[in-house]
């Protein structure tokens, strides 16, 4: 395990870039879940993989039996892909809206500077003008 | 043990819950904004007494002893930090009150804008990698939506820019922490610092800092890795560009500070001349792009990236002097940075446009603000006798005192592009001649009274002063430099800190 678990991560984030390159939105963000997975899988085998007794303590005793795996590890993957897994929702819906927006989810097209940058700041309705002027 | 130190998370965490529960009220919403940015000001301001009177204060959550545990440090640097950003906060919470549309407000921007507050200052005061690493989750979410917000084509199109490369970026550093926690076992920095000297493989531990460098890298937007802040920052409301041109991209400078100070200073010779030629390539490619561009908003974001260069070119001099001027600088350029955004919205207010070409006559019909202009474009190009002037001098001397000769002609020359541009600016913006299209209430508008723009001013004239102030009276806050540059060229004193007696 402790040499296939990096080569599969490397393999996976390889093939994250490969996708994060693509012109299609959708591609990229599935990039991004590959090459998010990939990080959680390193710092997964990072942490050392091994076959020992659960980090559990029994009752009456003060300290889990040794040898014991280390449970670090599993509690920063757990938060990373908590944390991964609200930031790409976001991503998502970014994707979902641009594409109901803009019309296309092609980056080319997508990403042409538009001229008017003033659009975004002016007040639609001049709800907020109404109330202070 | 302190236990003040929560009070800059907890204070905005508090804010953000009451805002959200008044979301419909947009009364009471900018009342909880303004007054929760105030109380955390006050808080900063008592933990920095204790900080400067008593050296690094720190704080183990969960009475879990380091480095097991999460521990909140504050040092000098950290105190620093968390001083400019409150002062920020109050005044962009100002500032929004008439910026910010009903709609967006609600739409959750105050508390969107606290939990932002909270993140930058949690990543400020943590003292574990991993709780950094999260604490820019909690940051970049934030900044997300409020870049977003509003839905407009343009916003979009510079969220996406924005979102995928700093997703990108935040998948380096967390690969950099499962490096680091594979070599050493720790997540504990002030122990990270003990233990890696001590790992064999020292050419890993140097790739480990370019993965770093990397990441930050890309938030705090130095050369060759920038190209998503001039196409995003000039997209949202002018309170939410002037937030992130101010404090985001100085909290990826920060956290590049503090790992190439307390952690990677192994190998200096190697990455801290990676990061002078970055330094000096940020700071020209930045200027360079700001000349080429006529939009307000966009040459400042340009401007944004060559003045991170002179912040890197400080860290990379890795001397007191040119430390102490890099963190003068990042809290100089806080302050004008931010000022320049924040009268880019006057004048857009103003004129209808942020194009240049399309803009005039702001100094005849209202010189009070081609005033306030010029003493932060003055400050951003280092004239004296304000702030900007103090951070090019330590850095100057810092690069004299080391016979850095090219890499100091560079930080001088720059200094005059940006002049340059802010000139370009000044001519068309205030000095050309009114426009033939404007806005029926242009000259007539008043600054001041009813039915004027003062809510803008506000800010602008509170930041102005700091400016002034500093300008005229550098001396402590130099001090204040000096004493965070001295304690980040000396880890042991951080170490000592937290870990208790070696």
């Amino acid at each position: 395990m402790d040499t296939l678990l990096p080569i599969i991560a490397g393999a996976i984030f390889a093939t994250g870039i490969y996708l994060l390159l693509r012109r299609s939105l959708i591609l990229t963000i599935i990039g991004i879940i590959l090459i998010s997975n990939s990080v959680n899988l390193a710092l997964f085998s990072l942490g050392r993989i091994s076959s020992e007794n659960p980090p559990l303590i029994a009752a009456g005793s003060l300290e889990p039996m040794a040898p014991f795996a280390n449970p670090l590890p599993q509690a920063l993957i757990l938060t990373a892909i908590v944390i991964g897994f609200g930031l790409l929702a976001f991503a998502l819906a970014l994707a979902y809206r641009s594409y109901r927006e803009l019309g296309t989810v092609d980056q080319d097209e997508l990403l042409q500077d538009a001229e008017d940058t003033s659009a975004a700041i002016l007040p639609k309705n001049g709800s907020k003008e109404g109330g202070n002027a | 043990m302190n236990g003040l130190l929560v009070l800059p998370i907890a204070i905005p965490l508090i804010t953000a819950t009451l805002a959200l529960l008044f979301r419909k009220n947009s009364f009471l919403q900018r009342l909880i904004g303004v007054t929760g940015m105030a109380a955390l000001l006050v808080s900063v301001l008592f933990i920095f007494r204790d900080v400067h009177t008593d050296g690094i204060q720190v704080l183990q959550l969960g009475n879990w002893a380091a480095p097991f545990g999460i521990t909140l440090v504050a040092d000098m640097l950290a105190m620093l930090m968390l001083g400019i950003t409150a002062i920020m906060g109050v005044v962009v919470a100002i500032y929004s009150i008439y910026d910010i549309d009903r709609e967006r407000e609600r739409f959750g921007y105050y508390p969107l804008l606290n939990i932002l507050i909270m993140g930058v200052n949690g990543s400020f005061l943590t003292g574990d990698i991993f709780n950094l690493y999260v604490w820019f989750e909690v940051m970049l979410i934030a900044s997300f939506t409020l870049l977003a917000l509003g839905n407009s084509k343009n916003q979009l199109q510079g969220a996406l820019k924005y979102v995928f490369i700093n997703l990108f970026s935040s998948l380096m550093f967390l690969f950099g922490v499962a490096m680091l926690y594979g070599m050493t076992g720790s997540l504990n920095m002030a122990d990270l610092a003990l233990r890696l000297p001590e790992v064999e493989n020292t050419g890993l531990v140097t790739t480990v800092a370019m993965i770093f460098m990397v990441s930050f890298g890309i938030k705090a937007a130095v050369f060759p890795l920038f190209f998503w802040l001039p196409a995003s920052y000039h997209t949202p409301p002018v309170a939410i560009s002037a937030i992130f041109g101010g404090l985001l991209t100085k909290v990826g400078v920060y956290a590049l500070i503090r790992v190439f100070t307390l952690l990677f200073v192994n190998d200096t010779g190697y990455t801290h001349t990676i990061l002078l030629w970055v330094g000096g390539f940020t700071m020209v490619i930045g200027v360079l792009g700001a000349a080429s561009h006529m939009e307000f908003r966009k040459i400042l974001s340009f401007h944004i990236v060559s003045q991170i260069g002179y912040m890197i070119m400080g860290l990379a001099f890795n001397t007191a002097m040119g430390v102490m001027g890099a963190i003068f600088y990042v809290l100089h350029n806080i302050l004008a940075k931010s000022n320049l955004f924040l009268i880019s919205g006057i004048a857009q207010r103003l004129l209808g446009t942020f194009e240049l070409k399309k803009m005039g006559g702001l100094y005849r019909h209202y010189p009070f603000l081609a005033v306030l202009f010029l003493i932060s474009a003055f400050a951003l190009a280092g004239f004296p006798p304000l702030s900007g002037f103090w951070a090019k001098l330590s850095l100057v001397k810092a690069g004299l005192s080391i016979e850095q000769y090219v890499i100091t002609g560079v930080a001088i020359l720059v200094g005059l592009l940006t002049l340059f541009s802010m000139t370009k600016i000044w001519l068309s913006a205030f000095w050309g001649k009114v426009p033939d299209e404007v806005p029926d209430h242009f000259g007539k508008q008043p600054l001041f009274g009813a039915g004027s723009l003062y809510i803008l001013m506000i800010p602008v004239m509170i930041i102005a002063g700091l400016i002034i102030l500093i300008g005229l009276n550098a001396q402590p806050l130099l001090e204040f430099c000096m004493t965070a540059a001295e304690q980040l060229l000396n880890p042991s004193v951080y170490i000592e800190a937290v870990l208790g007696p070696q």
